[in-house]
């Protein structure tokens, strides 16, 4: 009688011998190999280039600290394109997400729509987005603003539904059977169950949009992008030097601003 | 002795609810409750209890049949008419349902956005008379130090507690409570079930209360209903009831 309860049921052979795992990871091996074929990219070119790549790094260990008060203000243009950027997609994002949370709203047909709107923005590249918005508005923040808000927007919106998708359903029951308008359920139900969720994302999206606000300003989008593509261009490696060491403090201090943040949020 | 004395508060005309995907919710239900008495639905588990509760303030629709409160059809409001009805009556839940995060205040007061415009709600903009009853509520449930607390930072019986006083923000005349003690102990559950026994007595509100135990259904209903698989199978004045009855119900065949 003991016996029978330690009788586990018998793996299949398929479990037994992890065919899935070792299959799949061939798979991944061929297309790897197959891949490099394909694109040429190959680890001897690479090797062979070393030397050249190594003289760069020589100019570059001696950093022009002088440059340093040029580009304090491309800096600081950098940060406020990336929290006006984030702000602006994460804002707008909102009223979307609740559009397309299943558990707010019943209308397939709605919710389909707009997550196809969605998924459609966030196909959109950020580097493509920011090449057509410097031929629009010219060489400046402005089209780094918008290319990171539209960027920003489509990252957090699939964010922010998927928290919507998890909240206790039970406290918009209680404010319905009160007589609440749609509204009033969302704001004093569904709100707070989120308002924690959406500060973390917010800050998350800021952290990337710090980043990649540099390589979008290489595109003429504004900020220290800019500088960092005129100091390559002039050959003038121990500026590069001092943009890229300045730029890695900044993502430093904001990713550790935010973590700190989002620690004591969650 | 008068007519309108015994004129019920709420009728069910041959209410019929089938879901979606073809369960039988209620089945023929016609019955009447009225004003001011105290009413325990009991029966097995998936009998139709909830689904009974919720349709007289239309959280669920029904299929056929009609529900009349106070002599008026309610299947045809919409919109505002419907958000009107919903104001007047009350639900409580097993699981409370509060917001959490929010304060206990913010909790009771929300039992009044039925009575707000949507924009005086999203501000926050409640009257300082408003603000004093939601004193008063409190006081009633026994919370007043607890109002700026967060609700999550209750018991459960605290938190069943500030749901009592969240519906008597809307001042309602019918208070539906779905096993509203079912994950409390025995003493508080003595208490939420102290607490709307005064509200029938004291206010005369009109109290259906879904419940799982016979001897709670026992000490305080007036009337006790039964439910199985979706039908009424049982209907007598308490003092009537007996154990023999109950069980009965209680029995899976
Ligand atoms: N949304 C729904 N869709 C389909 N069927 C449902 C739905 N809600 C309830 N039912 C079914 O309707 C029947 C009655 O359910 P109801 O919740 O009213 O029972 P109950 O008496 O409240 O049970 P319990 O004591 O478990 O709360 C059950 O068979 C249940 O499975
Ligand atoms: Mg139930």
């Amino acid at each position: 009688m003991t016996n029978s309860t330690l009788d586990l049921p018998k793996r299949p052979w398929r479990q037994r011998y992890h065919v899935a795992a070792i299959g799949w990871t061939l798979v991944l091996g061929v297309l790897l190999v197959l891949s490099s074929l394909m694109t040429g990219a190959n680890l001897g070119t690479f090797l062979s280039n070393i030397d050249q790549f190594l003289a760069l790094l020589v100019q570059m260990s001696h950093p022009a600290w002088s440059y340093l008060h040029v580009i304090l203000q491309p800096l600081y243009e950098t940060i406020q394109m990336a929290i006006l950027g984030t702000t602006i997609g994460a804002v707008l994002a909102v009223p979307f997400a609740l559009l397309a949370a299943s558990n707010l709203v019943g209308n397939r047909l709605l919710r389909g729509l707009i997550r196809f709107f969605l998924d459609l923005v966030r196909t959109l590249p950020d580097l493509l987005l920011a090449a057509i918005f410097v031929a629009v508005f010219g060489i400046g923040s402005t089209a780094g603003v918008i290319t990171l808000a539209i960027f920003s927007f489509g990252m957090v919106s699939k964010l922010f539904y998927e928290v919507i998708e998890t909240i206790d359903m039970g406290p918009l029951e209680a404010l319905k059977s009160v007589g609440a308008t749609k509204v009033t359920m969302i704001w004093y139900a569904v709100l707070p169950q989120i308002l924690n969720q959406f500060v973390s994302y917010f800050l998350y999206t800021l952290e990337i949009n710090v980043r990649a606000s540099t390589v979008l300003g290489y595109l003429g989008a504004g900020g220290i992008g800019v500088y960092l593509q005129r100091s390559l261009g002039e050959f003038n490696y121990s500026a590069t030097a001092v943009i890229i060491l300045a730029t890695l403090v900044v993502v430093l201090v904001i990713d550790g601003i935010s973590n700190h943040l989002r620690r004591v949020l969650l | 002795m008068q007519a309108t004395a015994t004129a019920p508060i709420i009728a069910f005309h041959h209410v019929n609810k089938i879901y979606a995907n073809g369960t039988v919710g209620l089945k023929d239900i016609d019955f009447q409750i009225p004003r001011g008495q105290f009413l325990v639905v009991v029966g097995l588990s998936g009998a139709g209890k909830s689904t009974l509760l919720r349709t007289i303030n239309r959280m669920h629709e029904i299929s056929s049949g009609e529900i009349r409160i106070d002599d008026a059809p309610i299947g045809a409001y919409k919109g505002k008419a419907l958000r009107q009805l919903r104001c007047h009556i009350g639900m409580i839940f097993q699981n409370f349902n509060l917001v959490n995060r929010a304060s206990v205040e913010r909790n009771v007061l929300s039992g009044l956005v039925g009575y707000y415009p949507t924009w005086k709600c999203i501000l926050g903009l409640f009257s300082a008379a408003d603000k004093q009853r939601a004193v008063q509520a409190l006081k009633r449930v026994s919370l007043t130090p607890k109002i700026f607390t967060r609700a999550d930072e209750l018991s459960g019986g605290q938190q069943q507690r500030v749901a009592i006083a969240r519906t008597l923000m809307q001042d309602p005349k019918i208070i539906l409570a779905d096993e509203p003690v079912a994950s409390l102990d025995p003493r508080t559950t003595k208490d939420v079930m102290d607490t709307l026994q005064r509200l029938n007595r004291e206010d005369g509100i009109t109290v259906i209360v879904n419940l799982h135990s016979v001897a709670l259904a026992r000490q305080y209903a007036d009337r006790i209903i039964g439910l199985r698989a979706g039908e009424l199978v049982y209907d007598q004045p308490i003092d009537n009831v007996t154990t023999a009855d109950l069980d009965r119900i209680y029995q899976t065949n």
